[in-house]
């Protein structure tokens, strides 16, 4: 575009407004010119890394990879579309088990999801007794993989075995569709590692009862939208990590008339609206595949360095980004700091468990804190902090998602495209809400709070991505 | 141990806000253990597990639940409950719902409103942070030196397709619309734009300028190398051009080391299209000096020069009344053009003088602070600022090396220059005279000869006040000269 005249866009016309960074010196001495300035709040990268993300940044490819990666993920459609069973959905025969977060051996594996795999196999009838199950384990033949690389994930332990009940959910803008299993309610449950027989038996009529009807329900309407319920959940005051209260509620309002509608089981029918609206964490487990399914077409983009998953299995806190491909980069995953059920406490908590951060990988949970308040005491914090917790997400993340908008940030979209650069560069972590699991296996839940995410991880995400980046032109 | 259990029905508050009140109520000296809840089935059976018998609660009914070491406990527990039950219905909040949390990134400013962005992190992290400014569409000053080249070049290119500019890197000056970025001195508005690769060159031609009356449009810093082959003169052409089409610009001077030929033919192609008039001030052996540069700005503009300021005593010539002592000349700079412009003065009539400037390997020095012979040494240079605040903001380095030298018996002339402006030292006078005068008299007392003289680069505008400072160091014993070829000349000529 030529420019006749006004060169540089003005720049010359009056006194600038300056953006500073680094020595504060200067800051100072514009602001005594009576100039306008921002000063930046500038520190160095973490771990002395500003070699690697110059390297980064200069990949002629990472640029647009970026912005097609938050295209994507902004782009997406979540749709229940129906139930699946694990087999046919994520392809796992009997001695093969999906668990969350990284790859992770029995002898590595935390309480819960030993706990969690002993009830998958009880469940499956691989074992009779808790001690056989957990002997099969230890004997090392049972056959683990994360839910990640299947296109599923699951909350706290996510141990999904074959016979499991799983939500399909659609992506409909990009057409590939993610997994998840049912929400099994609070308390003792296997997701957070119990085993005992009441949780086989619920684990059983969810695969009898809740899952067929729960299909029929959907095929009377096709599918069901889910960005439009988690939309108007954050509205509501969910930011659908740790609390799923309004979003639940709005799925037992439409699932309910197509329940009504699909000839279920009169006995069945009541058993299955009442475990449905007793379990305000249902939706949990619809939010986290429409998560899963809108953050998987922005994988495998050469040069991105948007994360594309992060994710715990209890003993490690990991995380893969776009420009990496399936490669995990992990660390010990921390014990969250919040309350505790009961006389539970700290000592009683397991580290950090599940695929649940798929949410705030997808620029919700913890990202969207300032529209869910009564979060923030979980930690004993005010409610300005969780207006805090999302506005500093917004120095990681890439861009603003166009649907899931904050009303009191005057419906500003949440923060969303975890940059790993910006980790590295700002040095802070993304914000994570989350359930605690009890750390002897068969405990189930004992608490709730936030979680700080290692850093080490992104900073080895750093170095891999600038190992692999082309140099600029 | 005393259990106390109560039903609170219809007592409603949310869970999130009971574990909270829970925790209160547990952390009470002398309670065992504590559950303030809702009675949902989950914490009626969580209640079991602690060893109470369930009471006949609903949902709606708040439970209350203590175990305490005795009676007393359980009041203090009680009292605790109604006070976290009061605090939890809000109220409470101290921490208001105020701005947002500063910025850790160029972007993250930007958005707050800006047209350009000064960035002095160190040099590893100079480019990340100028892209940034790049992509939100601010033009960049990047004050920072090492950064590499290559990022300079992808920086200079990524800003020739947005339409911005890019000062630097190692860009210490700019004036843009009136404002001083960086060091620079608080100069009037005027006729004269620069273009210039060098810092302390642009602060002491406009200095220069300033004195004879002579007002500045806008200085456009560009850095050191943009006139070498591998950038090309990037900034320097969008600068020309911007100063081409800017009513305020009458004459463009473009201040430089000579540029690498292919650049230099282009540049020259484009100042002869350019319908405002450009002086070229090119500085080396075989150029001129900055006070050179300003005589041919002025006379362009049909003026005549002023004679340079001066204050103190001129310094005799030596070559006739040679009296017995030092016959070195050490130059002690915090300004890297004005001691390369002292050096190319010295080399001419001295000869050998050895630099951390210096072009000739033989006489290079790297991180050594004084040698034997003449010296002329730039403290402002990345070695001697590495750790160490730049000596024209902090002179700790150069009072400790003025003193070593002056006590010197070789030593016969101090050269020092003193930089004035925004950014620079508040006084750097009420640093400086009292180690020379001390100098001054210590070589006295030994009965050798010693002079000092400073080049003062400043204007009666800046916030140090160029006069006072000049009467201070001149009332000290130093000569004190506006014009910095002048004071190497007359430094030189005490030992020539």
């Amino acid at each position: 575009m030529p420019e006749v005249n006004t060169p540089l866009g003005g720049l010359l016309d009056g006194p600038p407004r300056v953006v500073t960074a680094g020595v504060e010196l200067f800051e100072t001495t514009l602001a005594a010119q009576g100039v306008e300035v921002v000063p930046v709040d500038w520190r160095p990268p973490v771990d002395g890394l500003a070699e690697e993300v110059a390297r980064i940044v200069a990949d002629p490819r990472t640029e647009e990879a970026n912005r097609t990666a938050l295209e994507r993920i902004t782009a997406a459609e979540p749709r229940w579309v129906g139930i699946t069973t694990a087999r046919e959905a994520v392809g796992i025969e009997t001695g093969q088990f999906l668990h969350a977060g990284p790859p992770i051996t029995w002898e590595r594996a935390s309480g819960p999801l030993r706990g969690a795999l002993i009830g998958a196999m009880l469940y499956e009838g691989m074992a009779e007794t808790p001690e056989e199950a957990e002997r099969l384990g230890a004997s090392g033949t049972l056959e683990l993989a994360p839910c990640h690389s299947q296109a599923a994930v699951g909350p706290m332990a996510g141990v999904v075995s074959p016979s499991m009940p799983m939500f399909a959910v659609e992506n409909g803008a990009f057409g590939n569709t993610a997994y998840c299993t049912l929400n099994e309610g609070l308390g003792k449950v296997l997701r957070y590692g119990a085993y005992a027989p009441e949780v086989i038996e619920r684990l059983r009529w969810m695969q009898e009862v809740l899952g067929p009807a729960m299909d029929a329900a959907v095929r009377q309407v096709d599918s069901l939208d889910l960005r439009a319920m988690i939309v108007q959940a954050i509205q509501m005051g969910d930011e659908l990590h740790n609390r799923n209260r309004a979003a639940s509620a709005l799925f037992v309002r439409e699932v309910v008339p197509p329940l009504l509608e699909a000839g279920i089981d009169p006995s069945d029918l009541a058993d299955v609206v009442r475990f449905i609206n007793g379990n305000e964490h249902f939706f949990l487990n619809l939010g986290m595949p429409a998560a899963k399914s809108s953050l998987d077409p922005a994988r495998d983009l050469p040069g991105c360095s948007v994360i594309v998953a992060m994710a715990r299995n209890g003993t490690d806190f990991g995380i893969q980004v776009s420009g990496t491909g399936d490669r995990w980069f992990t660390a010990p995953a921390s014990v969250p700091d919040g309350l505790y059920l009961g006389d539970y406490g700290y000592d009683d908590a397991n580290p950090d468990i599940g695929d649940s951060t798929i949410m705030e990988t997808g620029g919700i949970g913890g990202f969207v804190m300032a529209a869910a308040p009564a979060i923030v005491r979980f930690v004993g914090g005010q409610a300005a902090d969780a207006l805090d917790a999302t506005r500093e997400m917004y120095g990681i993340t890439l861009g603003e998602h166009p649907h899931f908008q904050i009303p009191i940030l005057e419906f500003r979209g949440s923060p969303v495209g975890i940059d790993v650069t910006r980790v590295v560069r700002t040095g802070t972590v993304p914000a994570v809400n989350t359930g605690i699991a009890g750390k002897v296996a068969g405990t189930g839940q004992v608490g709730a709070g936030l979680v700080t995410p290692p850093m080490e991880v992104f900073t080895q995400a750093v170095r891999a991505l600038a190992a692999s980046a082309e140099s600029g032109r | 141990m005393v259990d106390h259990l109560e039903v609170r029905p219809g007592a409603y508050a949310d869970s999130v806000s009971l574990m909270q009140v829970s925790r209160r109520v547990s952390d009470v000296s002398g309670v065992i253990a504590a559950l303030v809840a809702m009675g949902t089935e989950l914490n009626l059976d969580v209640l079991a597990g602690m060893g109470f018998d369930p009471p006949d609660a609903g949902t709606g009914d708040l439970v209350v639940a203590i175990r305490a070491d005795d009676p007393d406990a359980v009041d203090a527990a009680l009292d605790e409950l109604t006070a976290a039950l009061a605090a939890s219905s809000g109220g409470a909040a101290t921490a208001s719902f105020g701005d947002a949390p500063p910025p850790r990134t160029v972007r993250d400013a930007a958005v707050f409103g800006g047209d350009l962005a000064l960035i002095s992190t160190p040099g590893d992290s100079a480019y990340v942070e100028a892209l940034d400014a790049l992509r939100a569409g601010l033009h960049v000053m990047v004050f920072s030196d090492n950064v590499p080249v290559e990022q300079e070049v992808a920086l200079k290119q990524e800003a020739d397709e947005r339409g911005l500019l890019v000062m630097g890197p190692d860009a210490g000056t700019a004036i843009v619309g009136g404002v001083g970025l960086g060091f620079a001195n608080v100069v009037a508005p005027g006729p004269v734009g620069l273009v210039a690769a060098s810092g302390t060159g642009a602060q002491h031609l406009t200095c220069l300028l300033d004195d004879a009356g002579v007002g500045v449009s806008h200085v456009l810093g560009v850095g050191g190398r943009d006139l070498k082959a591998t950038v090309g003169g990037r900034s320097t052409r969008q600068a020309l051009h911007a100063l081409d089409a800017d009513p305020a610009t009458d004459l463009i001077v473009l201040l430089s080391k000579p540029p690498d030929e292919a650049v230099a033919a282009e540049v020259r192609e484009l100042a002869a299209e350019l319908t405002t008039p450009v002086v070229f001030g090119l500085l080396g052996p075989t150029e001129g000096d900055l006070t050179a540069v300003a005589d041919t700005v002025i006379s362009e503009l049909g003026r005549a020069a002023p004679p340079w300021a001066s204050w103190g005593e001129r310094p005799a010539s030596g070559a006739e009344d040679r009296e017995p002592g030092g016959d070195r000349l050490v130059g002690l700079f915090s300004g890297g053009t004005l001691c390369s412009e002292a050096l190319i003065i010295a080399q001419a009539t001295l000869g050998e003088v050895r630099s951390n400037v210096t072009g000739d390997p033989d006489l290079k020095l790297t991180d050594e602070v004084t040698a034997p012979g003449h010296v002329l040494i730039d403290l402002g240079e990345d070695e001697h600022t590495r750790g160490r605040p730049h000596p024209m903001i902090d002179q700790q380095l150069r009072l400790e090396r003025l003193a070593a030298e002056a006590a010197a018996p070789t030593t016969r002339v101090l050269l020092l220059d003193v930089v004035l402006g925004h950014g620079a030292h508040p006084d750097p006078a009420g640093e400086l005279a009292p180690a020379i005068a001390a100098a001054l008299a210590a070589a006295e007392q030994q009965g050798r000869p010693l002079d000092v003289v400073v080049s003062l680069c400043g204007t009666a505008g800046d916030p140090q006040d160029r006069d006072t400072q000049a009467r201070v160091l001149a009332e000290a014993g130093a000569y004190v000269a506006a014009s910095n070829a002048d004071a190497a000349r007359t430094a030189v000529a005490v030992i020539a």
